[in-house]
């Protein structure tokens, strides 16, 4: 057992630490303010690699193991949450196309979205399937060498902005089974899109729903097999488990960096903040629970890479865990802040209206519960799941 | 004991309900998006033909007289409807009420009909600086007496209401030679004073209708009367005299909190996932439980200290107490009311996300929990 980063690691660590500190940060207040989208910032990062993180080599990817890839994100995130949240989303439809695109779809796309000169958004909530994503109804009906896709999806990250849509469609029966991934043209006709969600957070990335009305999509943009959908959203939620858990975390260092640096700055009843035991006792639990979630964190990517027949456990209990952290930490470091946390001169509320969403979205944390304890009942889970 | 509510609380409580479903939810999320001063002020007006800004202020100066546990009952109902004008609201009632327990018969019969009628729009408290939050000892604003006048200079901050407070209530060194907190005297200052600035809004996470603004002071001459109580006694007014503020903010948090869960109740029953709605899940079911049975201990927390309040009784540790568990139950109850909503609760589509952010505050100003900690802690040793 090994905690310490390698060679490799560090030096990817390194750099994106120059990346989110040089670039991300000193735009992210005011991507939040003009909700602007930083697509030339996003292209800057396809040229670090950081488009194409886990897609497969062949595809023009990295090919990096989760746990690498976790601890890039980490990094991003303390710069700009919302941007990064993106970037993740993007890498895991990009790496859906690596991984079961055809091999003419991939020359097609893969290589400009791991370079981030495209972008990809991933559709699979829609207004009646949140929590329950197998209840999904957009339909995808074959005709000859084409799909015929109608319906619509919500809550969809980049939407408007991007350039391809991955997208979860029902081409069979009822359920899990009969559900299949497409790759469609942003601008296929038929796609179109639906007002920019005012959010609470995350707004230098639009947020829209689409709409499909008879949008005719080649058979070949299909990802992996018909009725294989369901299998490829599911094994892309567990790594996007682990990318949101770690926006949360490195969102949550970097609040809690600053808060310590303006708790020792501020003096009240002549003395700094920071000599009064409630607040220290708060910043120990604060840092506490903080290498709690990010070890766990890792340990879920761990068994996501090693394939253990565990790594949907892991996953949920660490997105469960890392977000209402990185919340509670965000949160925390507001108060510490007292008034100043509560305006925009000070990122603390941007980290926090930032945060909240990340115990919603990629299943809410109420989801993630389900899924533990449903494992955990069965016999012997807890031989298994340590 | 009796918990019920006497038959005038009640219809105190059942106007400001009308009122807030009325007048205020239909514009609470425009007041939010544009920070609409005059829509915000055209509200205040009707709140006070109410007679809701001096609910506690004698009727001999336009005011209500109907008790602090009116003035708690009707703010929840007011922050149900908007949290921007129920901070407005609390904070004008306050200085109304300072003004009456301190002032003298000519200030109060200048100020307390204007705050009562709405002949000003608010009323204001110059009391926080950059440097002295927390510890508003520490302040450095000055009066200096010149001839018949008080020359004022300094910088107050996070100052409710500014841009549109007919009168401020300002605390200020007047003997810097005596030990902290000893040498501050509080002041009645009329807006449009010369030598009196407000600066530009703070861009604030909520609120947003209501102003919080820098207010600068700069030779600003005053008349001697406007010295407000007795000479060098300000920081004692602003410790005392301002717990009764502590129980209006957390009055409106409660009312925040119930906004937030009694629409997440509604969506319960509507939303389906998984062949049913999700009213219909233990899980969904137990978040709502406790965060209802939080905001009811907050509810009797807030009565509680404003029944002694009312009494004349001591409440300092009681309003502290009521103040820390409701806004931070108010927090959660945001929160909770949010995540059942999922991702429609974190859009502008419905008002969660709002009562979130507006939410925020109540455990930050009017004393921050830590300082209301502070407060039932020492109250509490001091009786061992």
């Amino acid at each position: 057992m090994d905690f310490s980063l390698n060679e490799d690691q560090q030096a990817f660590v390194d750099s994106a630490r120059a990346f989110s500190q040089g670039v991300l940060a000193p735009g992210a207040a005011e991507w939040d303010a003009t909700s602007h989208f930083p697509v030339a910032e996003l292209k800057q990062a396809g040229e670090l690699g950081f488009m194409g993180m886990y897609t497969p080599e062949a595809a023009g990817g990295l090919g990096m193991t989760r746990l690498d890839a976790s601890l890039i994100v980490e990094e991003l995130a303390k710069g700009c949450t919302s941007t990064t949240a993106f970037l993740t989303i993007h890498n895991m439809a990009t790496s859906m196309v690596g991984k079961y695109g055809s091999e003419a779809l991939i020359e097609e796309w893969c290589y400009d979205l791991t370079m981030g000169v495209k972008l990809a958004s991933y559709c699979l909530t829609e207004p009646g399937a949140g929590s329950d994503a197998g209840s999904l109804r957009t339909s995808a009906v074959r005709d000859g060498d084409d799909y015929i896709v109608n319906g619509s999806k919500v809550f969809i990250s980049g939407a408007g902005e991007t350039d391809a849509l991955v997208v979860m469609l029902r081409t069979g029966a009822a359920g899990p089974k009969g559900i299949t991934a497409l790759l469609i043209p942003a601008d296929a006709e038929g796609v179109s899109y639906g007002k920019n969600e005012e959010k609470m957070g995350w707004k230098c990335q639009p947020t829209r729903m689409i709409s499909f009305d008879n949008v005719r999509v080649p058979v070949a943009n299909r990802l992996g097999e018909e009725g294989q959908g369901f299998a490829i959203a599911m094994e892309g939620l567990d790594g996007g488990r682990i990318n949101i858990a770690t926006c949360s975390i490195g969102t949550a260092q970097q609040a809690l960096e600053e808060a310590v640096a303006y708790v020792q700055d501020r003096k009240q009843f002549d003395v700094a903040i920071a000599d009064f035991q409630a607040t220290q006792f708060r910043l120990a639990d604060m840092l506490t629970e903080l290498v709690a979630a990010r070890q766990m964190v890792r340990l879920a990517a761990f068994k996501l890479d090693t394939r253990d027949s565990q790594a949907t456990t892991y996953c949920a209990m660490a997105k469960r865990f890392a977000t209402d952290i990185g919340f509670k930490i965000c949160n925390e470091a507001l108060q510490l802040f007292g008034g100043y946390g509560y305006i925009k001169e000070y990122p603390m509320e941007r980290h926090v209206r930032d945060t909240r969403v990340h115990q919603i979205l990629e299943g809410t944390n109420e989801i993630m519960k389900v899924i533990v304890a449903r494992r955990l009942l069965m016999e012997g889970a807890l031989e298994v799941i340590k | 004991m009796d918990l019920t509510l006497t038959e005038e609380q009640a219809m105190i409580q059942d106007m400001a309900r009308k009122f807030a479903d009325g007048e205020l939810v239909p514009v609470a999320a425009q007041l939010d998006a544009n920070k609409d001063y005059d829509l915000l002020k055209e509200k205040l007006k009707q709140l006070a033909e109410l007679g809701f800004m001096g609910l506690n202020i004698s009727a001999e100066y336009g005011g209500t007289e109907a008790g602090v546990v009116a003035f708690s009952v009707a703010m929840t109902e007011i922050g149900r409807g908007c949290a921007s004008t129920g901070v407005t609201m609390s904070v004008t009632n306050m200085v109304a009420e300072v003004i009456q327990a301190i002032g003298n018969d000519a200030q109060k019969a200048k100020y307390l009909p204007k705050l009562c009628s709405g002949e000003y729009a608010a009323g204001s408290f110059c009391l926080s600086e950059a440097g002295a939050g927390s510890d508003p000892a520490g302040m450095r604003t000055r009066a200096v007496r010149e001839g018949d006048q008080w020359i004022l200079n300094g910088t107050k901050m996070w100052i409710t209401s500014a841009p549109y407070a007919g009168v401020f209530v300002v605390w200020a060194v007047t003997d810097p030679e005596k030990p902290k907190g000893r040498g501050i005297s509080c002041f009645l200052v009329e807006a449009g004073t010369p030598g009196l600035t407000v600066g530009k809004a703070e861009h604030k996470m909520g609120q947003h209708a209501s102003a919080t603004c820098p207010v600068i002071f700069e030779d600003c001459a005053i008349p001697a009367d406007a010295l407000l109580g007795e000479l060098d006694d300000g920081y004692r007014i602003a410790v005392e005299e301002l717990a009764g503020g502590r129980i209006g903010i957390g009055s409106l948090a409660l009312g925040i909190g119930l906004a937030a869960m009694d629409y997440a109740r509604q969506y319960m029953t509507e939303r389906e996932q998984f062949g049913q709605t999700i009213s219909r899940m233990q899980g969904p079911q137990w978040m709502m439980g406790d965060a209802y049975t939080e905001l009811e201990a907050a509810r009797l927390l807030l009565m509680n200290a404003a029944c002694l309040k009312q009494a004349g009784k001591p409440f300092n540790k009681q309003a502290a107490m009521a103040k820390v568990y409701a806004t931070e139950a108010a927090n959660r109850a945001c929160y909770t009311g949010l995540q059942l909503m999922g991702g429609v609760g974190y859009t502008q589509e419905c008002p969660l996300e709002r009562h979130a952010r507006d939410a925020r505050v109540t455990s930050i100003y009017e004393g921050t929990s830590e300082i209301q900690r502070l407060i039932v802690a020492r109250e509490l040793l001091r009786e061992v």
